[in-house]
């Protein structure tokens, strides 16, 4: 048993070695952050003598991968979402309207007049017509509009669901259509609020999908959920309309496909608009903050071809008419059109500051969410908290090491430094593999390690203690360490298994600081395993042949 | 000239007063239960839905000042407290201002949060919010779901191993031990009205880690000298196995208790609660591994032969399975 055989001397030291070149940026974290965030720009094409500079703050060659550090750690903001998933349904079904309504007058001999009832329900579409005997034929036609769905979950569906309601037809969204525009909605969002932080430009934002309709927002750095929830939680659909009317009566009751919307600046002020707009912010190509001609802020934006022929014609067709522009409900300005303007560019003023107009330029160019969300939880860590929870943590942690360390050389002298050797080891370990996965590291996610300090010298202790009881009844101490280590190989695996599997379910269902936790005991688990298991019994194998000592003292 | 906490040969009777002992754990069960029932757990806004403010001054914390500063915005329960930390000087003062969840699923509006901050800094201009937690009562819910399922899954998986790996009897000693361990911890937490929150989770299940680890290291022992010592009772075994085991007890134990202690007393009162859960679960992990663990596995019998299972055994083969009645 004592003998071990040399690739596998080789592989176990290889193993110890890579662990500590891995491990070691962290001990010059904030070098090695700043290489890093340096290489990556200088990759993106930018070139400064200063980011040279920062870049040889570290070795090119050498391991440069960081553990994350946890909001908790560094700070930042976190928020968790919920979108309006079933808000996109009634948009869709206003949707088809028009198109039932056309088919369905192309077939008006039969079916008679066709007219839109009244609904409780915003994503149900009611229509009647006027001939009862065409009901059947109009039924018909409105089926036609289904097309079967193309996605894996919903074969042989169609997206429509159509049936008889009385005399109306009923018009509403397949179940299986309902998942598959739940989920575009779901990915529509995502991607929007990446855009949308991204363009602030903070440091590895964690944006994911949580269940069917939520999205976890983590961005380190930001100074509050505040400021973070004003910069996703806004729809920012920006609309053209042409203006109906002004009114100072928010009770007036808008005419048939025209809404009233707010002023944005003026309280007490209201607009009219036709319920169609002209052009739609999904039609503009580029936003930027900008002045007026007065100097006062501003936005400028550019639209597509086809926004921008569709602007021009509407300008050219109603000079000396006011439009309004609108975003999200609200009427940002409403200047009456002095001139034709082609070019598809314009300006957008209001009383904006230049935070908020650059803010606004950021949201238009990043495109509208397509549903609303509220804020289900959110938390916001200030970086002094952070920095305290660090410095607290990583002291607790180098007199946990230092208190153990001490009574392991008192308690089994020889033996204990291999111990503590292997507990360095074992940590160097830990850090090394959270760098790897890059996993992020929390404040219990410290507390997890500095009870792996604690725990990791069991099985340690479990084979001394081993070694010491054989030692009482086996011929010689070769004999005696060689049992020690067989003895104690069960006891070792079923006791660091069973938490192991602990670590795996707090993992699998746990959440936040939960999850922090059980990665870092997880991987304190394995890594103390194997130091037990290979690398201490290298180090007593190592010694024992050099000394070949007859009897030992543990 | 080792440093030696337990003697080579111990022979403490360690089950012979189980009565006693394990009344002992019994007694405390039943007075968790009864604390937690009439006491309640203090719970954080992670179960509860709520917003946290952390506040942290130059000037004395002044609760009734703090108090008095939010009540005119109506925003319902609030509770302030001072935190403590050694490692602060006479210039840093914190406070926790906790304020209950509102209506509606939302975790708080912008507008509520800016009028309490500005209330604070009315009454202390130099007041600085180091960190703002809010959640809604919609996932605070779930997070209570998703905790107890996790304490279940983990109890559930465990059983399954240890049945596995060693018998029945010992799988319902294990869980009884972190059953016990677990209902201990949530005692002393309402007792004391420790903020109980998603972290102190985290703490229960390290605990089941730990009192198991404990555990199977004993029951792994029993295992081995039942095998070795077929003809003896079961009681001298056991006490046997646990005196044979008790120097890496102590070992471990203490180890862990220096790491955690370090972390009690310096790694800062955010973590302390954790801390302080961890800490009374080794105390009574290590105690059920001994008291209660193995005395349900003495009261439920035991499986004598383990040669069938093992190979390693020698002696005869033919399990008697016995349980004895003491």
């Amino acid at each position: 048993m004592l003998q071990i055989s040399l690739w596998k001397r080789l592989l176990i030291i290889l193993i110890c070695l890579g662990a500590l070149a891995f491990s070691m940026p962290n001990l010059f974290y904030d070098r090695v952050e700043r290489h890093n965030d340096a290489v990556l720009l200088i990759d993106q094409g930018q070139d400064t003598p200063e980011l040279r500079a920062e870049r040889s703050l570290w070795p090119d060659w050498a391991p440069s991968y960081l553990v994350n550090l946890g909001l908790d750690l560094r700070g930042g903001a976190h928020l968790l979402a919920e979108v309006h998933v079933s808000d996109v349904y009634a948009d869709r079904v206003d949707g088809l309207w028009p198109e039932v309504r056309d088919r369905l007058r192309d077939a008006r001999a039969q079916v008679g007049n066709v007219r839109r009832l009244p609904s409780d329900d915003p994503a149900v579409l009611r229509v009647t017509v006027s001939n009862p005997e065409g009901m059947d034929h109009a039924l018909s036609i409105v089926r036609e509009l289904a097309r079967p769905l193309q996605t894996l979950t919903g074969i042989g569906a169609n997206d429509l669901e159509v049936r008889r309601d009385g005399d109306a037809i009923v018009v509403t969204l397949s179940e299986a259509e309902r998942a598959a525009t739940d989920d575009r909605t779901m990915r529509q969002s995502l991607e929007i609020i990446r855009r949308r932080v991204d363009e602030v430009g903070t440091r590895e934002p964690t944006i994911m999908r949580q269940g069917t309709d939520r999205i976890l927002i983590q961005v380190p750095g930001i100074g509050s959920a505040a400021e973070l929830k004003a910069l996703i939680g806004t729809t920012a659909r920006l609309t053209f309309h042409p203006v109906v009317r002004q009114s100072s009566n928010p009770d007036e009751v808008p005419g048939p496909r025209e809404v009233i919307y707010p002023s944005m600046d003026e309280p007490g002020i209201f607009y009219v608009l036709e319920q169609t707009p002209v052009v739609s912010g999904e039609q503009l190509v580029d936003a930027q903050p900008d002045f007026d001609q007065n100097g006062r802020p501003a936005v400028s934006f550019r639209f597509n071809p086809a926004g921008g022929r569709a602007f021009g014609i509407y300008t050219a067709e109603n000079i000396g008419n006011p439009f309004a522009i609108v975003l999200d409900e609200e009427v940002i300005s409403a200047p009456v059109i002095q001139s034709h303007i082609p070019g598809g560019s314009g300006i957008i003023t209001g009383r904006f500051t230049v935070e908020e107009s650059t803010q606004l330029a950021v949201l238009l160019r990043a495109g509208a969410l397509p549903a609303e969300m509220t804020f289900l939880e959110e938390r916001t860590i200030g970086p002094e908290l952070g920095q305290d929870s660090i410095d607290a943590g990583s002291t607790a942690a180098i007199v946990a090491m230092a208190a153990v360390l001490i009574f392991m050389v008192l308690s089994y002298g020889f033996f204990g430094i291999i111990a503590n050797i292997a507990l360095l080891l074992n940590i160097a370990m830990i850090f090394a593999l959270l760098s790897l996965i890059g996993a992020t590291l929390t404040l219990p996610g410290i507390a997890g390690i500095v009870l792996t300090i604690g725990m990791a010298v069991d099985a340690n202790v479990l084979v001394f203690e081993r070694i010491r009881e054989e030692m009482k009844t086996a011929r010689g101490a070769a004999r005696a360490i060689e049992l020690g280590y067989e003895k104690a190989l069960s006891a070792i695996l079923d006791a660091n298994i069973t938490t192991f599997i602990t670590a795996a379910i707090l993992f699998a269902l746990g959440s936040g600081p939960v999850r922090g936790f059980a990665v870092t005991l997880g991987l304190g688990i394995m890594t103390s395993v194997f130091t037990a298991l290979f690398v201490t019994r290298l180090m007593v194998v190592f010694w024992f042949e050099r000394r070949r000592p007859k009897t030992i003292q543990i | 000239m080792r440093l030696k906490l337990v003697p080579d040969e111990t022979a403490i009777n360690f089950l012979g007063s189980w009565r006693i002992t394990f009344g002992i754990s019994m007694v405390l069960v039943v007075l968790s239960i009864v604390a937690f029932f009439s006491m309640g757990l203090n719970f954080g806004i992670d179960f509860r839905g709520g917003t946290s403010i952390r506040t942290e001054a130059t000037q004395p914390v002044d609760i009734g000042a703090y108090r008095a500063a939010i009540a005119p915005l109506a925003v319902g329960d609030v509770a302030i407290s001072e935190v403590f930390d050694p490692t602060y000087g006479p210039d840093r003062n914190v406070a926790l201002v906790r304020i209950q969840s509102q209506e509606g699923g939302e975790s708080i509006s912008p507008a509520m949060l800016a009028e309490v901050e500005q209330a604070l800094r009315g009454h202390d201009p130099t007041l600085q919010f180091t960190s703002v937690e809010s959640v809604g009562p919609k996932v605070s819910g779930e997070l209570v779901q998703s905790a107890i399922l996790a304490v279940v899954a983990a109890l559930a998986a465990v059983l399954f191993y240890i049945w596995l790996r060693f018998e029945w009897q010992f799988a319902m000693g294990a869980v009884a031990a972190i059953v016990h361990d677990i209902v201990l911890t949530i005692g002393l937490f309402s007792v004391l009205q420790i903020r109980f929150d998603l972290a102190i989770i985290a703490a229960l299940l390290t605990i089941v880690g730990y009192s198991l680890n404990d555990t199977v290291v004993v029951f792994d022992r029993m295992r081995e000298n039942f095998i070795k010592y077929k003809k003896r009772e079961i009681m001298d075994v056991m006490n046997l196995s646990l005196n044979e085991t008790l120097s890496r007890t102590v070992m471990t134990s203490l180890t862990t208790l220096l790491a955690l202690g370090s972390l009690f007393v310096l790694g800062g009162d955010v973590i302390r609660g954790f801390v302080f859960a961890m800490i009374w679960g080794v105390v009574v992990g290590t105690w059920s591994s001994v008291f209660v663990a193995a005395v349900v596995v003495k009261r439920l019998g035991v499986k004598r032969d383990w040669s069938k299972n093992d190979g390693d055994g020698s002696g005869t083969r033919g399990g008697t399975q016995f349980a004895t009645n003491d």
